[in-house]
């Protein structure tokens, strides 16, 4: 179905209600002196807007405003993941220190904008559109980043993505009005149908791709365009960190999904699909995906920052995802979008750990990690192992069941070789990660190092996050089948 | 000599290259963020001549009045940023302005 404006707005509550939320925050911040309840009213707001994307499911699929946005099942399944980010960000927020210095009101606005930027990024089907949700991710991210007062290394950080991001989403536009200029529109579904006619030069066509993939590939945290990553990931407060890696990590795999996937391949037999004869993308891409994967896990090795190192092993995991695209069928598909859900859960574990470690220390340097776990804080340092090897890999923990859908989609896809490279990254990886667990467990403190006590807000959210991670590692079954059924394009 | 849709893409295609020399070679934050306006506007060249010499509709024209509005989104958080840059580290030049590293 296409429908007008009017008749699309039924089908829109969960955007709608995230910006009523946005705009109700900014009055809200100007009447009421007590900024605590800001957060709650956030919260509610994504709540009611994850609701309502429930409701979605299963009632209809089509072009929303005369095709610029798609409701299908893989835009809502983006949609859940965006708002399970932010809410459980919100979640982290409230527990951490460093949020309290910043403006309450401004920063749950600007999230929830981001939030709702990641929405459309998911579901936009028009050049035009892909760019606009694109760019309303980037410019609330600087904000977030840069949003500590009078902090040297947040206001580099900031300053540093604005000018890579400003690159790269300037290369992307320019690689998109070749597009346009080929085929004269911008809209995704006519584009597919001229670009298979096969009139286009190949040689241009490759090329604009390849600016395209700045622009997503700097989203997504793709070598050579993650450069911004490690600095951006260690000024921005730690809670933004944790959204960046995982939300507008995710947002940038949907857009390149859609875009090279329903707008430029055609759906063949059997779950694949074909991409443009005679441009040599998907060979590309796989050289992207070993370099990336290679080059996170190489320079994770000597970190010594905590943030920093969680930024490199988080280039790594692009590069693992980026394994599932190569493939191009939906058996690799479906394995990136498990590894997404899973490696949500893991890294904002992850992150959280450092949020309490810093809390109580005001350090983020594996040092400060030393003897956790004697140090009155045994609940977390338990809970960051099976964080850090469930990034790792290692049964039985989801980390292990998502790489290992992946690992098998590569290799049925008989790409050998990428398949050893990523196994050797595996082990490599393992050697960063359990040298913070043995740090935690097996060193013991000094008499310098701090106690560190949980704050009552953070403990549920912990272990909210720590039994999935163990529960879906054992038993994948439901969200296996949930990632499954969200692999439904709306082509025509 | 008619000016025709190729004198419009060599035009872009220059200002793109300027843009990221700029980009690349520029110290001072405020040069930089102007390199960044000319590769934005390298595009619009593009979509403004596509649009008139070979799709014959509009929509490449929209489009390049969305990135008018939205490099002047990013030219007032970047200018925002530079600010509070400059408020910490007493100039703009972003290689003195250099904290964070391996």
């Amino acid at each position: 179905m296409d429908l007008t404006n009017l008749e699309s707005l039924k089908y829109f509550y969960p955007e709608i209600i995230l910006s009523g939320t946005v705009l109700l925050l900014v009055i809200l911040d100007l009447v009421i002196q007590n900024k605590r309840v800001l957060a709650p009213f956030a919260a509610l707001g994504c709540l009611l807007s994850l609701g309502a994307t429930l409701q979605l499911y299963g009632t209809s699929e089509g072009w929303l405003f005369h095709r610029m946005v798609v409701l299908d099942n893989f835009s809502l399944f983006f949609k859940v993941v965006s708002l399970l980010a932010v809410l459980l960000v919100i979640w982290m927020s409230v527990g951490c220190h460093e949020i309290r210095q910043i403006y309450q009101g401004e920063y749950y606005t600007v999230l929830l904008a981001s939030t709702l930027g990641m929405f459309f990024m998911a579901s936009s089907t028009n050049l035009l559109m892909a760019y606009l949700s694109l760019e309303l991710v980037s410019l609330t991210s600087y904000i977030l980043t840069g949003s500590l007062h009078h902090n040297r290394r947040s206001s580099e950080a900031a300053l540093k993505y604005l000018i890579y991001g400003g690159v790269a989403s300037g290369s992307m536009i320019y690689g998109m009005s070749w597009i346009f200029g080929m085929t004269g529109s911008l809209d995704y579904a006519v584009i597919r149908e001229v670009l298979h006619q096969g009139e286009a030069n190949r040689l241009t066509l490759f090329m604009a791709f390849l600016f395209i993939l700045s622009g997503f590939g700097y989203k997504a945290v793709f070598v050579p365009f993650h450069m911004w990553s490690p600095d951006v990931y260690e000024g921005a407060p730690t809670p933004i960190t944790a959204f960046l890696s995982v939300g507008s990590n995710a947002a940038g795999v949907a857009i390149m999904i859609r875009f090279f996937f329903p707008a430029v391949s055609h759906l063949g037999e059997g779950g694949n699909w074909d991409f443009i004869p005679g441009v040599e993308w998907p060979h590309f891409l796989l050289m992207v995906s070993m370099v990336t994967m290679t080059l996170g896990n190489l320079c994770a090795l000597g970190q010594q920052n905590v943030k920093r190192l969680l930024a490199y092993s988080g280039i790594a995991h692009a590069g693992y995802i980026l394994m599932g695209l190569v493939v191009l069928n939906n058996i690799g598909l479906r394995a990136m979008l498990f590894y997404i859900v899973v490696y949500l859960i893991m890294n904002l574990g992850a992150f959280l750990v450092v949020i309490i470690v810093s809390n109580a220390t005001g350090r983020e340097d594996i040092e400060a990690y030393r003897g956790l776990a004697w140090r009155g804080a045994a609940v977390p340092a338990t809970c960051m192992a099976i964080f850090l090897f469930s990034l790792a890999g290692l049964p039985p923990l989801a980390g292990f069941v998502g790489k290992f859908f992946l690992f098998a989609a590569v290799i049925k896809g008989e790409f050998y070789f990428l398949a050893v490279v990523a196994i050797i990254n595996s082990v490599i990886s393992l050697y960063y990660y359990a040298l913070i667990v043995k740090t935690m467990f097996l060193d013991f403190p000094e008499p310098t190092d701090q106690e560190v006590a949980m704050t009552p807000t953070v403990f549920p959210l912990l272990l909210i996050l720590a039994i999935p991670t163990v529960f879906f590692g054992i038993y994948w079954g439901p969200l296996f089948h949930y990632t499954n059924q969200s692999l439904g394009f709306f082509i025509k | 000599m008619a000016i025709g849709l190729t004198h419009y893409l060599v035009i872009g295609g220059i200002l793109f290259t300027l843009g990221l020399f700029i980009v690349l070679t520029r110290r001072n934050a405020i040069s930089i963020l102007m390199g960044v306006e000319l590769i934005l506007n390298s595009a619009n060249i593009n979509y403004v001549a596509f649009s008139h010499f070979s799709s014959g509709n509009v929509e490449g024209q929209i489009y390049a009045i969305f990135v008018i509005m939205l490099a002047a989104a990013e030219a007032a958080i970047g200018l925002a940023i530079v600010l509070s840059i400059f408020q910490i580290f007493h100039t703009i030049d972003v290689e003195a302005a250099e904290t964070l590293k391996e």
